[in-house]
């Protein structure tokens, strides 16, 4: 039988798939997380539905990225997958609560009359509590996880201390970031205007933040360390954090100068850039320390099945997901459509 | 008081099957079966009547462009909100089922991740991005796409939903009759034969039954709607096609679930006796078995209690002879079998329901030839009461398929036992009521919610469907753009 494993290294496109699908996961669903998170700040009722209104087609479709994420690494690599849940079992467990209540949110609140505050509330605290568990699992993961044999042989609460609480955080103002610079593109007038002071009030927290985990990731661990500061590797690695500080300044000169789209795709790049670094100091590991992709990777019969059928229909996905967003380009307020 | 306690230990003893497993009763084995049976079981509920929904609202919707009556499109906008509420809650619930393979049964993933990885995968791939996307067009794109367009994200997404029952359906077939791989010497699972995996013997019946499944459960919820409305005498026009295209449903489908849930059983009988002879309450293997209506079997007694029976009944079902053997539960032994008091009697409350429905068919069929069908009350009683009849029986039935495999997780390959993730008691109890509690809140409102819409019922007054560009919002009326 004609098998792909012979012409093609299907680990690694595997690996850099399941890398994307996260990556496309944090930037989607990241900003109708961070619309969440800012909600209840907005300065009115109309404003909170044109908020809604902004994201309320996307986020079924953002979430899915997530469920291909942890899909895919169940298929791909079903080692880590079943190292990485029972590692994170109360953090998976709480993301999912959360999740629950801010997408059940978008239709009952629409439905409520008395109770819609209830509603606005668990969007806006279920969107906190998903997007601080996704914070947390990074700090998690970069401190390693503890295996033996094939199985997850740390304590229950092992995810739980002040680095992984610090990156929690840390991605909650990440998404208030994308969310806020999502709803300067995406609405004008009161809403616009608000959305463009919480932009600019993140941004700094943003570098902040950015900056303590860039420092304290070579600091904390070796390997990092001797990756990034050893000659060659230090010419070509240098450049990441400087684009990233390049980029946020941008962002900060367009927030005072009232571009309202290139604030977003600025966003999107300082995540890019945070996640190609996060990318190379733990490379190649799928599971920090303990389990690389290759020693993850499941059979080749299976990965190979399930690659022939992806690369097929992920362009197809991705064509019909950009035909959504485009039937819904433009400012919210010139057509209620919901 | 005493009674209700006894009865509930009864009830978690014989769920945790032979008493051996008792030991062990609060242990993460149990709790996590529990919490995965009590997820599943909520997440269920939705798939059943939205598989369904969104084939009938497609159906609706070619109505209305291929004859132009508007009260399908009247029904059409009524139902779509509807839809909107449970799709939601069926995709958080769904959400969280794709986790819990990692979170509580981390080794059966480990093991068995070569199979049904990319059978899962390929659900993501095929189903739950075209629903999830095309669901944003079928209910926000009223005004912006052509609506023949809209026509197509509405089918669109009604085929998600039967791709996506495709795949969960292969992979847990293949977990009820496991074809088409190898045991490796590190103890996983790899595949040999992938044909053979995704088409395994089991799955071409559970895919039909299961489907059927569902189109009867969406035509006694909507019917007994319609007939609400008729009893009183609210939206006449809309009740009487909702009322009438469900009937046609239970006349027809009703019939041939009987049909295809026969053939089900047999394929089973050949792959996995244990279930069947637990489906039957049979203890001894013996030609000539009867088929016992009523009883209750008990698992440490090894015989069923009170059997009401028809002679021979039984050996002439799954045989098609009076004298062909059955073989009984005692073939196996004890740790073997699977808890046989609820399989006993869920199978009963499915096959009773599903006798309800071709009944409600057949009284249906007379009072149409009589020309009463939309003015008899009692029948309209009578299809509002069978509005949960097929929820409850599709709960009933993956009962059966679920419990019935049980001490297996794979068949004959690996145990439930084996299966459990290295997750300490005390973080699964808590999640578990985590989970009771958030979906107790999620389905109280849900259904609350619903219940409105219902009792507002079809808005008739301005049509706006299909004139392309008005600006009236089609979903939610009211909601106004904000005013600065
Ligand atoms: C792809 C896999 C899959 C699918 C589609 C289903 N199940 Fe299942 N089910 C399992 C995979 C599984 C499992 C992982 O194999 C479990 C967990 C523990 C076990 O014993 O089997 C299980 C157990 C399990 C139990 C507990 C049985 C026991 O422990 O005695 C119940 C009641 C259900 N399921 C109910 C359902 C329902 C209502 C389903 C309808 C959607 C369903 N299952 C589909
Ligand atoms: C263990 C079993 C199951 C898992 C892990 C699972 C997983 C999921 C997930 C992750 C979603 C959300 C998809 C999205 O984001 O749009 C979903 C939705 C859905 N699932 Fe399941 N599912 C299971 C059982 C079933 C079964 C048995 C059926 C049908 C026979 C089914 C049918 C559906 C359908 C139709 C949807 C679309 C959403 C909806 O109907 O509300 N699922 N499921
Ligand atoms: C009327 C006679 C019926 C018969 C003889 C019948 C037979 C069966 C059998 C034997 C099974 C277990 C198969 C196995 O696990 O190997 C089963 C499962 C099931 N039944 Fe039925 N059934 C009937 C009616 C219904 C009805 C009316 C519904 C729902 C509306 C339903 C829904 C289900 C579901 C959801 C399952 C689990 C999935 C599956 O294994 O297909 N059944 N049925």
């Amino acid at each position: 039988m004609f098998s792909l494993e012979s012409f093609l290294d299907v680990q690694l496109v595997w690996f850099a798939l399941i890398v994307t699908a996260l990556f496309l996961y944090v930037l989607l669903d990241g900003f109708d997380l961070g619309v969440g998170i800012l909600f209840p700040f907005a300065p009115s009722d109309e404003c909170r539905d044109r908020m809604m209104n902004s994201i309320a087609p996307f986020w079924d479709g953002n979430e899915t990225w997530l469920v291909l994420s942890g899909g895919g690494l169940f298929a791909a690599f079903p080692l880590a997958y079943a190292i990485l849940m029972p590692a994170l079992y109360m953090p998976v467990i709480l993301m999912l609560l959360g999740l629950i209540f801010r997408g059940v949110a978008f239709e009952f609140r629409f439905k409520a009359v008395k109770s819609r505050f209830i509603w606005d509330y668990a969007f806006h605290f279920g969107s906190i509590v998903a997007a601080f568990m996704q914070g947390v699992f990074l700090g998690a993961f970069v401190r390693g996880i503890h295996v033996e044999g094939r199985s997850f042989a740390g304590q229950p609460f092992d995810w739980l201390n002040a680095y992984s609480f610090m990156t929690g955080v840390a991605l909650l103002f990440g998404y208030a970031l994308l969310g806020s610079t999502w709803l300067m593109m995406k609405t004008d007038g009161i809403t616009g205007d608000w959305a463009r002071k919480c932009a600019s009030y993140v941004l700094g927290y943003v570098g902040v933040f950015m900056a303590i985990v860039s420092i304290s990731m070579p600091v904390m661990n070796e390997g990092v360390r001797e990756l990034w500061f050893t000659l060659p590797n230090f010419y070509y690695l240098v450049p990441v954090p400087i684009v990233t500080a390049a980029l946020i300044i941008l962002i900060w000169r367009d927030l005072h100068r009232g571009c309202e789209n290139r604030p977003f795709f600025f966003s999107i790049g300082v995540f890019l850039m945070g996640y190609l670094g996060l990318g190379i100091s733990l490379w190649p590991w799928l599971v920090p320390f303990a389990v690389t992709f290759r020693q993850a990777a499941a059979a080749a019969s299976s990965q190979s099945f399930l690659l022939v059928g992806t690369l097929v229909i992920l362009p197809v996905i991705l064509t019909y997901v950009g035909y959504c967003y485009y039937i819904f380009r433009g400012k919210v307020s010139h057509e209620g459509y919901y | 008081m005493h009674s209700i306690v006894l009865i509930l230990s009864t009830l978690v003893k014989s769920f945790s099957g032979d008493s051996q497993a008792m030991i062990e009763n609060l242990d993460s084995v149990l709790l996590s079966r529990i919490q995965f049976a009590f997820t599943l079981s909520f997440h269920i509920f939705f798939p059943a009547f939205t598989i369904g929904l969104a084939s009938w609202l497609a159906v609706l919707e070619w109505r209305l462009l291929a004859t132009g009556n508007t009260v399908y499109g009247v029904i059409y906008r009524m139902w779509v909100k509807i839809f909107a509420v449970t799709f939601g809650m069926g995709v958080v619930s769904g959400v969280v089922m794709s986790f819990q393979f990692g979170t509580n049964w981390s080794v059966f993933a480990d093991k068995a991740g070569n199979i049904l990885g990319p059978l899962l995968g390929y659900e993501v791939l095929t189903s739950f991005f075209l629903e999830a996307s095309f669901l944003g067009i079928m209910l926000f794109g009223w005004n912006r796409v052509d609506r023949r367009i809209h026509f197509a994200a509405t089918v669109i997404v009604a085929a998600g939903t039967l791709i996506s029952a495709f795949w969960i359906l292969s992979a847990n077939s293949w977990m009820q009759t496991p074809r088409g791989f190898r045991i490796g010497e590190n103890g996983l699972l790899y595949p040999t034969d992938w044909m053979q995996i995704v088409f395994n013997p089991s799955f071409p019946f559970r895919f039909v039954h299961m489907v059927t499944a569902a189109y009867l459960t969406t035509a006694f919820a909507a019917g007994g709607v319609g007939a609400f409305y008729l009893l009183r005498g609210r939206h006449v026009r809309e009740g009487r096609v909702i009322l009438g295209m469900a009937m046609i449903m239970a006349v027809f489908v009703a019939p041939l679930q009987l049909l295809f849930g026969d053939l089900h059983g047999l394929n089973t009988f050949s792959n996995q006796p244990a279930k069947v002879a637990a489906i039957e309450g049979l203890w001894e293997t013996r030609r000539g078995a009867p088929l016992i209506l009523f009883g209750w079997p008990d698992q440490a007694e090894e015989k069923t209690k009170y059997a009401v029976e028809i002679p021979k009944l039984s050996s002439l079902i799954l045989t098609h002879d009076f004298n062909g053997e059955v073989r009984g539960l005692k073939e196996w032994p004890k740790d073997q079998r699977p808890p046989v008091l609820w399989v006993f009697w869920s199978f009963r409350a499915m096959v009773g329901l599903g006798t309800l429905m071709i009944l409600t068919g057949l009284t249906a069929l007379v009072l149409y030839i009589r020309k009463r069908l939309f003015d008899v009350r009692w029948f309209q009683y009578w299809c509002m009461a069978m509005i949960p009849a097929g929820f409850a029986a599709v709960l009933a039935g993956w009962f059966v398929t679920e419990i019935g495999r049980q001490p297996y997780i794979i068949q004959g390959v690996m145990r439930t036992t084996e299966a459990v993730s290295p997750v300490k008691a005390l973080p699964i109890a808590i999640s578990l009521g985590a989970f009771i509690l958030t979906y107790a809140v999620v389905f109280g409102a849900g259904s609350y919610y619903i219940m409105k819409l219902i009792r507002k019922g079809p808005e008739t007054e301005a049509e706006v469907y299909g004139s392309h560009g008005v600006k009236e919002p089609p979903l939610i009326t009211g909601i106004v753009s904000e005013k600065e």
